[in-house]
């Protein structure tokens, strides 16, 4: 049971599934996924591909909507929402890193960050980010002129820029070089210790959970195990 | 065995099916309509031709006073005189039950005992004169349509001041009677003008012709100058009241026949070439979304060892197949289009038959120019596509570099927030590609803009020749020129408001080369109810010295004010003159000339005749006064103003003018077809921008704008290009829809342009929200796994 004194966790799933099709051709992407994931925590969700720890992450990301069950965010039926409440959740609430960066080409560095300061409540100033992913050289840029590493930083900069609570993180590494890939990772890890950020990483790097508080495999669609990590590497360390 | 790259061919054409579809049907518009102008400009021509040939039309007509039939044989001896025949040609009035107004009738004698050696007629019901009836005639076939007259049929018929009664026997048509206009009259009307043809000695009988002939036809042959035969013609008829010898060109019916087979080859030769013009445009725009789309196929296949001429075939290939399959269903479409017409057509150039046949060099000019058309769009992308190395294909994708192109400048950048930047830079980025889409959308709404001009311009001419120039009630014709108590009879009639008196004579007016056949309308001075206006639709006052000529007319004779013009006058005394040009009107309707009455009577010596009268009338007594005049036996036609208005405004809604319709409507089509697919590839490029900003959390009406307000910014850059080309085609449009009958002004009509401007904000408000639907629909989460 639940101690009072405890806060809510960040996410408490229950009973989820995601079907997609119907009939013989149905897809069962979740079988039934139960889970909380604490606040401020780093949680990497691992598994080979179609397992189901992208689906998971798009659902809680407020992307997708479950079959059955129920998923909180806090307080909120993130189960029940409306497509606009939705797109008013992602706008308040989450921040995205995907794989292949989702930039916008057409605009700079310090612009792609902007777009997402401009229509959010206390975002922090867009050189700041910037500054906070390593790349307050490097401002006035177009995607085209950085880097994979560079446009991926980029991209967690306009996902933090906004004081997300929770930042959930697709294949972030998938595209980059393991040193590369490496600073990502490390500056996901310094966003979780210094802003206490939730950090969701889906991927399906081994070596990635490491750095983490709490360790998600998944297989088939379901949670095989949960490891908790009570002692994350920094990620500097990590080889793969 | 299918080559994989071709069976890749084939299913890259599936998947863009709709785009292939859309792009296919404005090559197919394009194709038809050259195809089925181009095969009515030849089946019209062929037609005419033959008809010709068969009822052996005359190439030279010699109307005379009185000449004695031996004079055809001497006119048949004239070297080049292949054949000649004489005859009688006179007017009259029919007098039919329930019609107030008297019907002009051109009476036509044919020979008896043989068949005409010119000139023959087509019998289209009933049966031909039987030698020595005096009572029998042939009708022309569209006048007995009108009134529902058939063989057997009895009618009265005023000639020469008596009353006749025939006997229908036969109905007819003739290749001198295409179109049918009352003497002296520019407006072909089928209802108010009849042709009868009678045995010759009784149309004789009527006009004490006996032994005479007052008009010679003749062929000649190919080696002569037919300008040197119709000067010994004038010369030889001299004596016998000629008035001048004048060649089939001059032939009225055939004048007008040869002016809308040209106006339908200008549009045929004008207009397709827009469409196929957009249909590159938007293949372009195609193609370059599937080369840079599959650039790592591109590069994957390079690497596989095909090489570049290979996939630029298989990119080239589909180009051809989508132009070609457009050319095709364009073929197809203008054959059954123009068969289906044909039956139309027939019936208004009142051709006996009408065999549809399209040139083949017409299927090729249609397959060619597409496929033409289309390769010099595709050449453009498929550089790219040869271009590209082979290891495109192993690299990971590279964002279109934004940081070469064009950038916004810091002031105004300052202002904008990021969507309004995104929207901009995509502008900015391929200014070529924008250009494009602005001129594709321009192009679509010029059509409409030229197509909505020229059909105002049409009610503009109808509205200055009836409204401004042509104020009266009534037009009365005289048979012969009458002395000025004339003028006072009229005035006495019941009902007549004003009488103003008109002289007209036919006259050939000559500048050095160029010379015309045609009328002189003498008004009287300060004229209100029929007036000659300038420009700026001022009357203007006849000159006691001097001729006043239409536009049209001294664009043909070449001649400017100031100028001196010779005029052969071929009536009275046949005087020839020298007048100074005084200044131009601007008539749309014929090519007349205007002198004063005075002038005019004065160079005939003939005081006070007049032609026939302008009245203004009591509309109450209409009917009374219309019974009255036709009982004068001098009145030899009344034209009302009205029936004149419907007539010409028939005669411009059915024949080539008739066109203006078709295309109006396929201009609007391919309007929002350019705005919709400029719209929607753009949305297909940015799908995953698009699809990332909903991700970050913004609104569906802030994606929307990053897509649509580049859609409008394009829309908007297009009204004025495409005001401007709109400007030029109509004029082209307006030139090409120009007869000898009537012209079609280059008029500014701001109403066209605001309509057709409305007409593309409309389609790109109406593609805004069908694409809009499209950005709501947007799938979040398989938009971001793609990799572009």
């Amino acid at each position: 049971m639940a101690d009072k004194q405890q806060p809510l966790p960040a996410f408490n799933v229950i009973g989820l599934t995601r079907q997609y099709g119907e009939g013989a051709a149905a897809v069962h992407a979740l079988q039934g996924i139960d889970l909380q994931i604490p606040a401020s925590a780093l949680v990497v969700l691992l598994g080979p591909s179609g397992s189901g720890k992208s689906t998971l992450l798009n659902i809680m990301g407020g992307l997708d909507h479950a079959s059955s069950g129920e998923c909180w965010f806090f307080d909120q039926a993130l189960h029940q929402f409306s497509e606009k409440a939705l797109s008013l959740y992602r706008r308040q609430n989450v921040g995205f890193v995907f794989q292949f960066y989702n930039l916008m080409p057409s605009l700079t560095a310090r612009e792609n960050v902007e777009l997402v300061t401009e229509i959010a409540d206390s975002p922090m100033a867009a050189d700041e980010a910037l500054a906070l992913v390593g790349l307050d050289h490097r401002l006035d840029h177009f995607p085209a002129q950085l880097s994979g590493g560079e446009q991926q930083r980029v991209a967690i900069a306009r996902a933090i820029a906004k004081n997300p609570t929770l930042l959930l993180c697709d294949e972030p590494t998938g595209a980059l070089d393991s040193a590369t890939g490496r600073t990502v990772l490390k500056v996901l890890q310094q966003v979780n210790q210094q802003l206490g950020t939730t950090v969701l990483i889906v991927t399906h790097a081994a070596a990635t959970a490491e750095m983490a508080d709490r360790v998600i495999h998944f297989a088939d669609g379901k949670i095989r195990e949960v490891i908790e990590n009570p002692a994350p590497v920094p990620a500097e360390q990590i080889v793969w | 065995m299918l080559s994989p790259l071709d069976k890749k061919l084939f299913r890259d054409i599936w998947r863009v099916k709709g785009q292939a579809i859309a792009i296919m049907l404005v090559i197919a518009s394009g194709v038809t309509l050259m195809v089925m102008m181009d095969g009515m400009v030849n089946s019209l021509t062929d037609t005419r031709d033959t008809y010709y040939e068969r009822y052996r039309l005359a190439e030279v007509f010699a109307p005379v006073k009185r000449a004695p039939a031996h004079m055809v044989d001497r006119v048949a001896d004239l070297d080049g005189v292949l054949v000649a025949e004489g005859r009688i040609n006179a007017a009259g009035q029919i007098n039919l039950p329930g019609i107030d107004v008297p019907v002009r009738m051109q009476a036509v004698s044919l020979p008896e005992h043989r068949q005409p050696g010119l000139n023959a007629v087509y019998l289209s019901a009933g049966r031909h004169l039987q030698a020595n009836q005096r009572d029998e005639v042939l009708l022309l076939e569209s006048f007995a349509r009108e009134h529902e007259l058939a063989p057997g049929d009895r009618m009265t018929v005023t000639m020469n001041g008596a009353r006749h009664q025939f006997h229908i026997v036969g109905l007819a048509q003739s290749p001198e009677f295409l179109y049918t206009t009352p003497p002296g009259e520019l407006v072909p009307d089928e209802a108010r003008f009849a042709v009868v043809w009678m045995n010759q000695k009784a149309l004789a009988a009527v006009f004490d012709l006996d032994g005479a002939v007052n008009e010679i036809l003749l062929r000649t042959s190919r080696d002569v100058s037919e300008t040197g035969i119709i000067t010994e013609l004038d010369r030889l008829l001299s004596p016998y009241g000629g008035l001048g010898a004048y060649s089939l060109d001059d032939h009225l019916s055939n004048r007008f026949i040869v002016d809308e087979i040209n106006s339908l080859r200008v549009s045929s030769r004008t207009v397709p070439p827009v469409f196929l013009g957009v249909a590159a445009f938007l293949l372009y725009i195609v193609i370059s979304r599937m080369v840079q789309v599959e650039r790592e196929q591109i590069g994957l296949l390079k690497a596989f060892g095909y090489s570049s001429v290979e996939i630029g075939g298989h990119y080239f290939k589909f180009v051809v197949l989508i132009a070609a399959g457009g050319a095709l269903l364009g073929c197809l479409m203008g054959v059954w289009l123009g068969h289906s017409l044909s039956g139309f057509y027939q019936l208004y150039y009142k051709f006996p038959f009408l065999v549809f046949s399209v040139d083949p060099s017409a299927f090729v000019i249609g397959f060619v120019s597409s496929v033409a058309a289309a390769s010099a769009a595709s050449l453009l992308v498929l550089r790219r596509a040869f271009n590209l190395p082979a290891a495109e294909a192993m690299r990971p994708p590279a964002p279109p570099d934004y940081s070469a192109s064009l950038q916004i400048p810091k002031p105004v950048s300052t202002w904008l927030d990021q969507p309004s930047r995104m929207m901009l830079r995509s502008v900015l980025r391929q200014p070529a590609r924008a250009m494009l889409a602005t001129l594709g959308i321009a192009a679509g709404m010029s059509l409409s803009v030229a197509m909505l001009s020229v059909m105002s311009a049409f009610d503009r001419t109808i509205s200055l020749s009836f409204d401004v120039i042509d104020r009266s009630d009534v037009t009365v014709t005289f048979i012969e020129p009458l002395g000025s108590s004339a003028t006072f009879s009229l005035q006495s009639l019941d009902g007549v408001f004003k009488v103003e008196p008109f002289r007209a004579v036919s006259v050939l007016m000559r500048n050095g080369v160029h010379d015309y056949r045609g009328s002189i309308t003498a008004l009287s001075e300060n004229p209100a109810l029929y007036r000659a206006v300038d420009v700026s639709m001022q009357a203007i006052d006849l000159p006691t010295e001097g001729i006043v000529l239409s536009r049209s007319l001294a664009e043909q004779l070449a001649i400017l004010p100031g100028q001196w013009l010779t005029i052969e006058i071929r009536e009275g005394r046949r005087p020839v003159i020298e007048v100074p040009v005084v200044s131009i009107a601007d008539t749309l309707l014929g090519s007349p000339a205007f002198m004063s009455i005075e002038t005019l009577n004065r160079l005939l010596k003939e005081p006070g005749r007049l032609s026939g009268a302008y009245l203004s009338i009591d509309q109450q007594q209409s009917q009374r006064l219309y019974r009255q005049l036709k009982d004068m036996p001098a009145v030899a036609g009344v034209t009302l103003r009205e029936e004149s208005r419907s007539a010409i405004r028939e005669v411009m809604d059915t024949g080539a003018g008739a066109m203006r319709f078709i295309m109006t409507a396929i201009a609007a089509v391919i309007s929002f077809g350019v705005v919709y697919n400029t719209a929607r590839i753009s949305f297909a490029e940015r799908a995953r921008d698009l699809a990332s900003l909903r991700v970050l959390g913004l609104s569906r009406s802030e994606t929307g704008f990053v897509l649509l307000g580049e859609l409008a910014l394009i829309a908007l850059l297009a009204l004025p290009v495409g005001c401007l080309l709109g400007y030029f085609l109509t004029s082209l449009i307006a030139e090409a829809f120009s007869t000898d009958l009537y012209r079609i002004p280059m008029a500014f009509v701001p109403a066209s342009y605001g309509l057709a401007m409305l007409g593309v904000v409309v389609a790109a408000v109406v593609s805004g929200i069908l694409l809009q639907r499209d950005i709501h629909r947007l799938d979040l989460v398989s938009a971001l796994k793609i990799r572009e």
